[in-house]
């Protein structure tokens, strides 16, 4: 058996990292579009086509984000594709994802006054224009804070993709103890790697936040 | 591709044996994992000290690695430092630290928007501190924030699906079990995913239940 040295540990887990990023960055590239198309739908759309929305939004809300992965995974291959881990994963993170932001930003949308639709209808402007002249530029200022925040729910959501045999920092952090058997060294660094990924979009976040609804706040 | 159901009916005791573990770990997490929010929320509440940094850095740490990786810290390396924990007890502590770290944030926020002369006020009536932030602070804080709390409750409680992998035996192991015997893993995850939807659906509906008596004099007296 070859011993590792911590540098081993480390270098490796940056590799493993780097999908980890990737897959984040997929999974909220896909979301945003899909979210933001839903939102729309949501938005505007006849009776049917918002009850649909909402249905979609409640089903990925209300199930563990374990069993979509399986779903994608297992439901491929029912339906006659041999799908790889990075595929099934790439779906189910971007739907996942979609479900969440269409939620964070039907209420950002919803928060604009009413009369400002009123206004936009009265002087002429038709659905389409009034959403992107003047409802989405305001609910846009309302929606950054949220969407950074949420972003730090992809990155750990991706951490899951290591079940279904995905190799980004959690697998391999699994797949290093196995061989090294160092656990509280190893998924003390995956810990840390998520942290550092993960703790200045919080703080940015929070930031955002302050600076929109202001300091005085207590 | 067909879909075939009827092979799922000899593991319905796996299923059930599955969901029980799901449930008593979603409700032990709760009680728990909300008391030890508030004892977080009340330490973090006062002076800044040793004890509230040290509060800080486990609410921010633990909101910001996934619960895998904590599972994982805590079942793989407690044993190596001479700790011997079983997977139930990893899993039961996992998911309390979890919901306790996002509950004390959430409280935080909902303290935060009580207005501080009312603290102050309490103060200069003679009631102690830790009455004080009882009856004061965080009673109007809860019922603030608790539509935030009855997410959070079914974010873990979804969550838990992942214990699996520390081979407790949930939901979530029963369908990995079954779809390894039957070769049938997507009929089972639909019907074990909608078994978390019916779940996550009465979790709400007990949570808005209790709320409504819990904080029934602030309903009708707020406007």
């Amino acid at each position: 058996m070859t011993d590792f040295t911590l540098w081993d540990i480390v270098r490796n887990l940056l590799l493993a990292g780097r999908w980890t990023v990737v897959l984040s960055l997929i999974a909220f590239a896909g979301g945003a579009f899909v979210g933001l198309m839903l939102t729309l739908l949501r938005m505007g759309g006849l009776w049917p086509i918002r009850w649909l929305v909402r249905l979609y939004v409640d089903l990925f809300q209300g199930t563990p984000l374990l069993m979509q992965l399986f779903l994608a995974y297992f439901g491929a291959a029912v339906l006659g594709f041999d799908i790889s881990a990075w595929t099934a994963a790439s779906v189910a993170l971007t739907l996942f994802t979609s479900a969440f932001l269409c939620d964070i930003w039907r209420g950002c949308v919803e928060a604009v006054p009413s009369g400002q639709w009123q206004a936009a209808r009265v002087l002429g402007l038709n659905y389409l224009q009034s959403m992107r002249h003047v409802i989405l530029p305001q609910a846009l200022r309302l929606a950054v804070p949220p969407t950074v925040g949420f972003s730090v729910q992809v990155i750990k959501g991706t951490a899951l993709a290591s079940v279904i045999g995905f190799v980004e920092l959690t697998k391999a952090g699994t797949m290093l103890n196995n061989a090294a058997f160092a656990p509280f060294t190893i998924f003390a660094l995956v810990a840390l790697g998520y942290f550092i990924l993960c703790y200045p979009l919080s703080r940015y976040a929070r930031y955002l936040e302050r600076k929109l609804y202001g300091a005085g706040s207590r | 591709m067909t879909l075939d159901f009827s092979t799922l009916l000899p593991y319905l005791d796996e299923i059930l044996e599955g969901l029980v573990t799901t449930v008593w770990l979603t409700v032990a997490t709760t009680f728990v994992g909300i008391a030890l929010a508030i004892v977080v929320a009340y330490v973090r509440d006062g002076a800044p000290g040793i004890a509230s940094s040290l509060l800080g850095a486990y609410v921010e740490v633990t909101r910001n690695t996934p619960f895998i990786v904590q599972l994982f810290f805590l079942f793989f390396g407690l044993p190596a430092l001479g700790v011997p924990i079983s997977a139930t007890v990893a899993a039961l502590l996992a998911m309390v630290l979890n919901l306790g770290a996002y509950t004390a944030e959430i409280l935080r926020a909902g303290i935060d928007s009580t207005a501080r002369g009312q603290h102050e006020a309490a103060r200069a009536l003679g009631l102690s501190r830790l009455q004080s932030f009882r009856h004061v602070v965080l009673v109007p804080a809860f019922s603030r924030v608790y539509p935030s709390l009855i997410s959070q409750c079914i974010i873990v409680m979804l969550g838990s699906a992942v214990v699996s992998q520390i081979s407790v035996f949930d939901l979530t192991y029963a369908a990995n079990f079954i779809q390894s015997r039957n070769f049938r893993g997507f009929e089972v995850y639909l019907v074990v995913t909608l078994i978390y939807l019916l779940l996550a659906v009465g979790l709400r509906l007990g949570f808005e239940f209790v709320g409504r008596r819990l904080f029934a004099f602030r309903q009708g007296g707020s406007s």
